[in-house]
């Protein structure tokens, strides 16, 4: 069994796991920090941005974590742990002849499908006047000025993907619910557990008969709200693969969630606007359930919140139709019927208004001071680039940062100078190092596979060992390219007897509470199932009328003989010889054991421990007689 | 041998009051737990003293499940779990659970407000019995203990209708409750897997229809309706706030914006909103096409469906009324009745069944004059129509099931003896596997022939794999566990030695040629007479016949003797006999 690592990428994990014979890909992140790389791709000309001098580039580039450490063509089967663990799908399954299925939950293919919507959207809407492709030439880009100049593998920065080529990827996705158990090839089964980090976020267990591997990626212990995570399930693995902790280790949600508000309320005292740049799915339901029960207590009901996405109103529409997937407070709401988010009720009462963009209605309706909600969160590309432009001047406006993805300095680089107040309230509901280390403690896996991120505290904090997996036997590291041959032995295989074979075996005791039956039977393998059955009974020789000597025919093999245990002692078995009268015996002692000569018949008979040679003339009778004598003393399984 | 036994308490050879018992590998469940609308007494409910006279049912079921929200499928449910006893598993889908407390609500309100009898379920009971209720996800393997799984899979009929797969070790039973095997106009069609179940239960309410009719009663409905509105009639259609009326209200909605119509359609207040909700949030569960174009236009959200008010009851001019509730015994629908019915112009839809004793079921049955309270009568003049809307898999659709699923037997309930007999003959017919259709009561036993799992040594299965050929003697020791391994390996793990018993034989022969020469005679000799065994000539100067090795030297004496030494193993007996007897005899001369 071997761990094919494509990604080092801690929480955008890419895996590939060969396990009796099936090859499956675990996860497909996109890591986009590469984007930061890059200018802004403003939806209105910008004169400022247009008029900086050199490298000005619009090449809408996002970096693909995979190389070709195997042929993508062989993958049997993808599987999806969330949303944001999908976003390189199209590049894995269009192009690379790749015919395998994929599978993921419901919300996960269908939120998934909008931020690639949303991505691709945000890329084509602006389409780019020149594209620059040579500095990806290594010599060139040994020219370019840092950190462009430092990047690493730039030859692997694709270009964005199409809408057709989403679409043709996300038709390959299979369907399937919490703790269904798909056959893979009869030789494996997979089943998706419920982890707890967003709307159909899932841990995978990928099991055979006598093996379990656990996948866990993305999942959270806090009380959001998706359906809570279920740990017991993942008890008794061999080996448990793990990533997507929390990038954030020493931010807890709950006090960022604070801070968010406070800010937020502050700003808009102040007559300011506060921009937040997020994904369209994910802690922003969690943002504007907590809001919903903020503004009043805080009199903000009359700030206008806007959230401007293309996929804005779909994101909000379909977190409402997942009763199923979400926590069991939200299902109660459902079963009133009430929709399960507070959210539906802000866009009632009009304190929530989504736009597809800040063209067409928004432009009429707008009205300051707001809340805007918009992506991308590196700040490349997306609405957001608007209103960086917008209100990065004036020190009454505040930007907040809740996505944990891109590092807020590096996004607001090509902002600078920024009047404009930043706040930083990373929310990350993934689990912690103190969280893993006692659901570790409680599912006792026997191997634990990690990224080497996890084996080593954050650089910036080297002596916080508090934020490392410290486990015994120590977690297997991997990182981008490693190949892991797992630790695993199989040993054990199912088969099923039929039962007419069942019925005729005849077990005998041999020791207390262990039986022994030998079983002769034709194997079937099919499918990786394998059956054994009786032995066909060969058809009955025609009487042939031809061949006189029927003695010739050979001896049909019925049953198998037994097998023989044990020894056969000299002193008996000379007795016994003698009262069938063989009495003219030489005993001769060897290294092994005894010869016996018996000298009337000229018979040899060598007894050792563990084996007895008859040597004879061609005497049938005699050497029958001396078989029946020796099976006496040896017993027969 | 194991068996699995089905015995239905209600549904067998019959419609309502399904509840149906099965046994399967030591473990007790129950599927559906419905009540009968024909009857007022204790016929109503299953006899649940079938199970156990005195007790509580939870000591002899292991779960219960419900299959959907419709009352002859779990009207019984708070009477079971609450006035019977039951504190065991209830498992039923998401909308399922949503829905049926509120018409078990409804239905409690009507026997007990209305028709005043006591010794019935309370709505606290109702909500004690849900709070016993494990929602189920679709394809969700559920494992209600150690050893016995469910899984529920889309059925179609209402929302949230499940088809369940009950599977203790090897042996299974799926139970489809009512499915529909054609996409309606808010569901989708039912689908399962080829999980080839030793028994599948389904029902056959609509065993010997052929034809998709359900297309041509919404024409009928359409047409009825148009016709009285053309009229300048006004039509009242009593329905129950959930289920059909979201259907008839797709329906009528999609039909108005067609052909362009203006007369108002009305929805009686209090179900509108709340009953259409359910829809919109559980829109996963409906068909491909609304589940696709939600976010654009939720086809829930009614454009030409308006609340209704008591007032417009009398506005002039055509108009259609949902009213509840649906058999026209009291509240909104029975108001508006009374204020249509002298007008012969006017038309009421019964889209359901209507309970004996009920307003619904006197007009259905012809009666043109009622009594109503007090010494008044009502004079009915207006139109009657009866309709009936439920989604049931016809004979093509129950066929159709039965090949996506492969079972091994067939049990029909919920259906008429007499149709059930016509599917039953085809279904034997046509798959050669028995059917069943027992009565209330009676019991199927089907036996079972499991195959036995047992576990196998990877070297041992790679070995004989690679072999190609049947296996030789592999042993099974029985530790818990069944493992089958090598022989070798079996005696090391039991402590045991293997004794190797062989046996050398010399046979003498007179053949005038070389001792390699006789080596190759013997070995095409042996060729020609041993068909079918393995036989090589070795270069080290051997012919191994299967294991068993002949060498040949020539006697000391006369080199035209030849001594053949023949050894075998115990294991070779009868080949290594029987080749000692066959070399003793000579060669024939005609070898080469």
């Amino acid at each position: 069994m071997k761990l094919y690592c494509l990604s080092g990428h801690p929480t955008l994990p890419c895996n590939v796991l060969k396990f009796k014979s099936t090859t499956i890909m675990l996860d497909c992140g996109l890591d986009t920090t590469s984007v930061l790389n890059f200018l802004p791709l403003p939806l209105v000309h910008s004169s400022r941005l247009s008029k900086l001098p050199g490298w000005v580039s619009k090449d809408g580039t996002v970096n693909l974590e995979k190389r070709e450490l195997l042929d993508l063509s062989t993958i049997d089967v993808i599987l999806i742990s969330n949303y944001h663990c999908m976003m390189a799908l199209p590049y894995i399954t269009e192009h690379t002849g790749f015919t395998g299925t994929v599978y993921a939950t419901e919300p996960t293919l269908q939120i998934g499908r909008l931020l690639m919507e949303e991505l691709v959207n945000f890329m084509e809407r602006v389409p780019k006047a020149q594209s620059a492709t040579c500095w990806k030439n290594k010599e060139i880009q040994r020219m370019l000025p840092g950190p462009l100049k430092d990047a690493v593998d730039v030859w692997t920065w694709k270009r964005s993907y199409s809408m057709q080529e989403v679409n043709s990827a996300l038709s390959k996705v299979q369907l399937v619910g919490y703790s269904q158990k798909v056959e893979l090839f009869g030789a494996v089964q997979i089943s998706p557990l419920s982890s707890g980090y967003s709307l159909g976020s899932s841990n995978w267990i990928i099991q055979s008969h006598h093996e379990k591997v656990s996948y866990v990626s993305g999942s959270s212990l806090l009380t959001t709200h998706p359906q809570p995570m279920d740990q017991s399930s993942l008890k008794n693995s061999d080996v448990l693969i793990l990533t997507g902790l929390t990038q954030m280790p020493t931010a807890n949600p709950d006090g960022m969630l604070g801070e968010f508000c406070s800010n937020l309320a502050m700003t808009i005292r102040a007559g300011g606007n506060v921009l937040v740049p997020c994904y369209s799915s994910g802690v922003i339901y969690d943002l504007l359930e907590c809001l919903y029960q903020f503004i009043e207590s805080a009199s903000l009901g009359t700030t206008p919140f806007y959230f401007i996405s293309p996929v804005a109103n779909s994101s909000l529409e379909f977190s409402q139709i997942f009763a199923e997937w979400l926590c069991h407070n939200k299902q109660t709401k459902v079963y009133l019927p009430e929709p399960p988010f507070p959210h539906a009720e802000l866009i009632q009462t009009n304190k929530l208004k989504h736009y597809p963009s800040i063209h067409g209605d928004f432009s009429s309706e707008f009205r300051q001071p707001c809340v805007v909600f918009t992506g991308h969160p590196s700040l490349r590309f997306g609405d957001v680039v608007h209103f960086m432009e917008l209100w990065g001047k004036s020190s009454l406006n505040t930007i907040i940062f809740t996505e944990p993805d891109f590092s807020y300095l590096d996004a607001l680089a090509p902002y600078q100078p920024l009047a404009m107040k930043c706040v930083y309230c990373p929310i990350d509901t993934r689990l912690n190092f103190h969280q893993v280390s006692k659901l570790l403690k409680e599912v006792q896996p026997l191997h634990v596979v990690c990224p080497e991120q996890y084996t080593q505290p954050p650089l910036t904090q080297a002596h916080r060992s508090d934020l490392m997996l410290e486990l015994q036997p120590p977690p297997m590291p991997y990182r981008r390219c490693s190949v892991l041959n797992l630790p695993f032995r199989r040993r054990y295989e199912r088969v099923y007897i039929l039962p007419e074979l069942a019925n005729s075996l005849v077990p005998s005791e041999i020791k207390p509470g262990i039986s022994v039956a030998t079983v002769s039977a034709v194997l079937h393998s099919k499918d990786n199932k394998h059956t054994l059955q009786s032995v066909p009974k060969p058809p009955p020789v025609p009487p042939s009328k031809k061949r006189k000597r029927v003695i010739e025919e050979p001896p049909v093999v019925l049953a198998p003989k037994p097998l023989l245990s044990g020894a056969v002692p000299l002193e008996a078995f000379l007795a016994t010889l003698q009262k069938h009268g063989i009495t003219e015996v030489k005993v001769e002692e060897t290294a092994d054991g005894h010869i016996l000569h018996l000298q009337a018949e000229d018979t040899l008979i060598q007894l050792e421990e563990d084996g007895t040679h008859i040597v004879c003339d061609n005497n049938e009778p005699l050497r029958t007689t001396l078989r029946d004598l020796v099976l006496r003393f040896l017993q027969k399984l | 041998m194991p068996e699995i036994k089905v015995t239905p308490l209600g549904a067998g050879q019959d419609v309502g009051r399904s509840c149906i018992l099965v046994s399967i590998g030591g473990k007790n469940i129950m599927l559906d737990c419905g009540m009968h609308m024909g009857y007022n007494d204790d016929r109503r409910f299953p006899d649940f003293s079938y199970i156990t006279q005195n007790g509580r049912l939870t000591d002899f079921l292991d779960c219960l499940i419900i299959s959907h929200f419709h009352l002859d499928h779990c009207g019984a449910l708070p009477y079971m779990s609450e006035m019977v006893g039951y504190d065991g598993p209830i498992y039923m889908t998401h909308p399922t659970k949503a829905i049926c407390p509120i018409l078990l609500e409804d239905f409690r309100k009507i026997t007990v407000d209305k028709k005043g009898e006591t010794n019935f379920f309370t709505s606290q009971m109702i909500k004690d019995c849900m709070k016993k209720v494990i929602p189920l996800n679709l394809h969700q393997t559920v494992q209600v203990d150690d050893e016995l799984e469910i899984k529920a899979y889309y059925a179609g009929h209402v929302l949230g209708a499940a088809m369940v797969h009950i599977k203790v070790g090897s042996e299974s039973v799926v139970y489809t409750g009512d499915y529909n095997m054609t996409p309606d106009r808010h569901l989708g069609a039912a689908w399962i897997d080829k999980c080839r179940p030793d028994i599948l239960i389904s029902e056959s309410t609509y065993a010997t229809t052929i034809r998709d009719s359900k297309r041509c009663r919404e024409r009928d409905f359409l047409k009825k309706v148009h016709e009285s509105i053309e009229r300048g009639g006004k039509v009242l259609i009593p329905v129950f706030a959930l289920g059909r009326a979201q259907e008839l209200c797709i329906l009528l909605e999609t039909f108005w914006e067609r052909m362009n119509l203006k007369a108002p359609i009305y929805f009686s207040t209090g179900l509108t909103e709340k009953a259409n909700h359910y829809y919109k949030l559980f829109i996963t569960w409906t068909n491909q096409k609304i589940r696709k174009t939600f976010v654009q236009r939720n086809m829930f959200e009614f454009k030409h469906i308006k609340a209704f008010d008591r007032s417009y009851a009398d506005n002039p001019g055509p108009m259609v009324v949902f009213a509840t509730p649906g058999m026209l015994h009291a509240g909104q629908s029975l108001q508006i009745f009374k204020k249509w019915a002298g007008n012969e112009k006017n038309m009421v839809i019964m889209p359901g069944y209507c309970v004996q004793g009920t307003i619904g079921h006197k007009i259905l049955n012809g009666q043109r004059k009622l009594e109503m309270e007090g010494r008044a009568t009502l004079d009915v003049k207006l139109q009657v129509e009866y309709m009936s809307f439920s989604a049931h898999a016809d004979a093509k659709g129950i066929m159709q099931l039965i090949r996506m699923a492969e079972p091994r037997n067939m049990v029909l309930v919920h259906g008429e003896a007499v149709k059930m007999e016509f599917l039953k003959g085809k279904i034997e017919q046509e798959f050669s596997i028995d059917c069943y259709m027992p009565a209330n009561g009676e019991t199927v036993t089907v036996t079972t022939n499991p195959s036995v799992p047992v576990d196998i040594s990877l070297n041992l299965l790679k070995r004989e794999m690679a072999l190609g050929g049947p296996l030789p003697d592999p042993k099974k020791p029985h530790d818990q566990i069944l493992k089958l391994v090598s022989s070798e390996q079996a005696l090391k793990e039991l402590g045991l030695n293997e004794h190797q018993l062989r046996f050398t034989c010399r046979v003498q022969l007179q053949d005038p040629h070389s001792d390699p020469d006789t080596l190759h005679r013997i070995y095409t000799h042996l060729k020609s007479v041993l068909k079918g065994y393995t036989i090589q000539h070795l270069p080290d100067g051997t012919v191994m016949v299967e294991s068993i090795v002949i060498k040949v030297s020539s006697s000391a004496e006369d080199p035209n003797t030849k001594v053949l030494l023949l050894s075998w193993s115990y294991q070779d007996e009868d080949l290594g006999s029987f080749l000692s007897t066959l070399l003793k005899k000579g060669l024939p001369s005609g070898l080469c």
